[in-house]
């Protein structure tokens, strides 16, 4: 080998080698908003549309890692909360500059705090930290170190702050200056965002190159999930972030590897029963409904291994309780799914009165055991899944019927009149804390679903449900706020006030295109490590 | 009756035949879910194949036609008797009972049927077994679609009233019911008729419609419309070509009754 040739194989090595590290920079992800975003303000945040793009531009002090679910520091470089649980106090990361070039600094902590907890702004983000009577205040204590002090404890209080995207307190762009990987370039109301990268993200990769390494993203808002599978396979979109079970079989089957399960998702599908003293119920049906024997037997007739498998085919989970098994944080491990037992279900309401007779349940006052199901109309595994459940009473001699309302009606019936017998619905959870659950399990919360806004807990149980909520809520040691949950998941297995069926798996679907993405169970699934997300050159070079 | 009208008559009458047999041809029933092969393709045991849950598909396609073809015409008699009395019968009157009636049809015809009928629909009892469901569904469609006729009917009527049979009729003394039952119902007859026939694949496609959005006949029991839902997110048919068999019928069973329509107003 001649030293010239050595030469150039060197050169040639060099070159290639920079084309590798350079190459995976540029492009334009596209994927789809199923809504037109309602703000483009991170404060007043409350669609999902506008949370993919809060979640994209935002900068936010700490950040809840959506694939190991922990919490790592982002703008605030450390932070300690006081043993009061009153005062969190942050240490911020220093040289960051906004999207327009204004520097951050505590100013615009105290700024965005002061103006997320404004009662005049109505901000969701902002009722989250709202605890005990009295102002939240903060201290600056330098630039780069500010404390935030609360009325009262607030427990999981850290984890708010994911939802915290800092504004600029100087900035004339307002909202427009960002601090997250991607600022807004265009919004054509109807059409599509156009999100560009921002120059003056402050977080760099392990080789010290700057992030994001995408040009940009662009949101096309499509509500039509046929038409959005559509564009994902002709190769317009590189991403969906969720597709139930039919798509994804068809795209596993059509092209392995772009379609993603990452196992079960925090969300949850049940059904209950009315329990409203004054719904407009006969009394017997009152009564069965109002039995925990009763709720318990329906539970164990109901096979959720055949939900998981029919509906949902095979990427859903049987469900143990309010808790997915996959929120490691707050999940009751002792807890597990009740199983299909219709020998055993039988049992139980024969003890309770009950009896069979050609073929049909009765009760002990000679009713016909005969209730209905309302679910939505446009959920398709739900309504499927009330017809297996129909077919898994049927064989115990209970008569069921499915009725498909369109939501306006079937929410009007559920918790304004109460005109109806037995629901069935789902959970979309997107919280690991059992905070974003005050409103579901006390007594008189608006979402208590089998019985509302009790003036005060009608049953024993529920008024330990409402204490151990509250010790939760209040207390700042992690362990015993797990061990009041966990007793609250207990008593929900034991009383079955809600009959937890399944949790849906998350489903994605990611183009071969995309390098570098990693799906997990929380929102955004497929772009929560967005500034690292790459496109193979083929993409780069069509868009 | 030219070839193409006796053809469509066979095709309904075949048709009609089979779901009729369904309990022979598809002895699984419509209701029992085969949950260890859902989603199956065409098998010897499941001629269609098997839907989401696992239920015989050519069962569900026999019976849904049984629904759909035995509640549509009974729909279509009740909107058709509807529209005599709101349309036929001021025309016949004719003056203000005429100005009244058409007033109250364009009223009722300006409204949007569907938001109608979901409303409705919500507004019923939700403890109905699957057949009082079936029936209250069709009965709704024959309630609320008779002012298409009841338009075409009071035009019909008020040409007759001028006509001279019936001013002969008068002339010889007769009035009143007599007169609307004797002389002018019987000569509304082929209009009736065509009305009638119009009305079915009508509500056909209202039940369908229904169907489609999850709001039409209750589960277990099987209609075209609900059949038809299987369809959503279909991306590729060259996948599973025989989810499209309650979709061919439908289409075959409108084009018939069209058919035969067509050659009803000719007639007419």
């Amino acid at each position: 080998m001649t030293g010239r040739r050595v030469i150039r194989q060197i050169i040639f090595c060099v070159l290639l080698s920079c084309g590798l590290s350079f190459a995976q920079s540029g492009g334009e992800l596209r994927f789809c908003l199923r809504s037109e975003p309602k703000t483009f303000d991170p404060l007043l945040v409350d669609d999902d549309s506008s949370l993919s793009i809060r979640y994209l531009t935002g900068g936010v002090l700490i950040r809840a890692n959506r694939h190991t679910q922990e919490l790592e520091p982002e703008l605030a470089e450390s932070w300690k909360l006081s043993k009061d649980g009153k005062t969190i106090t942050f240490k911020l990361r220093r040289g960051v500059v906004f999207s327009d070039g204004t520097p951050f600094s505590a100013e615009d902590v105290a700024f965005t705090m002061q103006r997320l907890m404004d009662p005049a702004l109505h901000s969701s983000t902002g009722d989250a930290f709202r605890s005990g009577s009295g102002m939240v205040t903060t201290k600056t204590i330098a630039p780069d170190e500010i404390s935030i002090i609360f009325p009262a404890p607030l427990a999981g209080l850290e984890r708010l702050f994911d939802q915290v995207a800092i504004m600029s307190a100087h900035s004339a762009k307002k909202e427009a200056a960002v601090l997250g990987p991607f600022m807004v370039a265009e919004y054509k109301a109807g059409s599509s965002v156009q999100l560009r990268r921002n120059p003056n993200y402050w977080r760099k990769d392990s080789q010290g190159r700057p992030l994001p390494y995408l040009d940009s993203i662009r949101l096309d808002i499509q509500p039509n999930r046929d038409v959005e599978m559509l564009r994902f396979k002709r190769g317009e979109l590189d991403l969906i972030n969720a597709i139930d079970s039919d798509y994804f079989e068809r795209l596993a089957a059509s092209s392995p590897g772009i379609a993603h399960d990452a196992g079960p998702s925090l969300d949850s599908d049940f059904m209950w029963f009315n329990q409203v003293a004054n719904a407009p119920l006969p009394e017997y049906k009152r009564a069965w409904f109002r039995s925990t024997n009763f709720r318990l037997a329906i539970s164990e007739a109901i096979n959720r291994d055949d939900l998981s498998r029919v509906v949902f085919n095979g990427h859903a989970q049987p469900a143990a309780g309010p808790v997915s098994p996959t929120n490691k944080l707050w999940f009751n491990s002792k807890l597990r799914a009740e199983p299909y037992r219709p020998d055993l279900a039988l049992k139980r309401l024969e003890s309770d009165g009950f009896y069979q007779r050609d073929g049909a349940l009765f009760d002990r006052g000679g009713n016909l055991v005969e209730f209905s199901i309302v679910t939505n109309a446009s959920s398709k595994p739900r309504e499927r899944m009330s017809v297996m459940v129909q077919e898994d009473l049927g064989k115990l001699g209970i008569k069921v019927n499915v009725v498909t309302l369109d939501f306006p009606s079937l929410i009007e019936r559920i918790s304004q009149k109460f005109n109806y017998e037995a629901a069935m619905l789902g959970f979309r959870n997107v919280d690991l804390d059992p905070n974003g659950q005050m409103n579901i399990w006390l007594s008189s919360a608006e979402d208590h679903a089998w019985n509302p806004l009790q003036k005060a807990p009608e049953t024993a149980w529920e008024a330990e449900m409402d204490r151990l909520m509250r010790a939760q809520a209040s207390a700042a040691d992690p362990k015993k706020r797990k061990e009041a949950f966990d007793r609250v998941q207990e008593i929900v297995a034991e009383q079955a006030p809600m009959i937890y069926l399944v949790n849906p798996n998350a489903l994605s679907a990611i183009s071969s295109a995309v390098e570098g993405a990693n799906p997990g169970i929380l929102s955004p699934q497929t772009f929560w490590n967005a500034e690292r997300l790459t496109l193979k050159s083929a993409a780069r070079a069509s868009r | 009756m030219n070839a193409v009208r006796k053809l469509s008559c066979a095709v309904i009458l075949v048709v009609c035949a089979l779901s009729l047999g369904a309990g022979w041809l598809a002895p699984s029933g419509y209701a029992k879910q085969f949950r260890e092969t859902p989603n199956a393709p065409p098998s010897r045991q499941h001629l269609l194949g098997t839907d989401e849950v696992g239920r015989d598909r050519f069962a569900r396609v026999l019976y849904g036609t049984r629904i759909s073809l035995v509640l549509a015409p009974a729909a279509a008699v009740v909107s058709t008797a509807l529209a005599v009395l709101v349309g036929g019968l001021p025309g016949y009157l004719g003056g203000a009972w005429l100005r009244l009636a058409r007033g109250f049809t364009d009223l009722f015809l300006s409204l949007p049927w569907l938001f109608l009928l979901i409303t409705v629909r919500a507004l019923l009892p939700l403890n109905v077994s699957p057949v009082v469901s079936v029936l209250i569904t069709f009965l709704i469609l024959g309630i609320l679609g008779w002012a298409a006729s009841a338009r075409v009917l009071s035009t019909s009527a008020a040409s007759l009233r001028s006509s001279d049979f019936v001013l002969q009729a008068r002339a010889s003394g007769v009035h009143g019911p007599r007169l609307f039952l004797v002389h002018v119902l019987p000569n509304l007859k082929p209009v009736l008729y065509a009305q009638f026939w119009i009305s079915i694949p009508v509500f056909i496609l209202s039940e369908a419609n229904l169907g489609i959005l999850g709001l039409g006949v209750a589960e277990p029991l099987p209609s075209w419309g609900g059949l038809l839902r299987e369809l959503e997110g279909l991306i590729s048919f060259r996948e599973e070509p025989w989810k499209l068999a309650p979709l061919l019928l439908l289409i075959v069973v409108m084009t018939s009754f069209q058919m035969l329509l067509s050659g009803e107003e000719v007639t007419a």
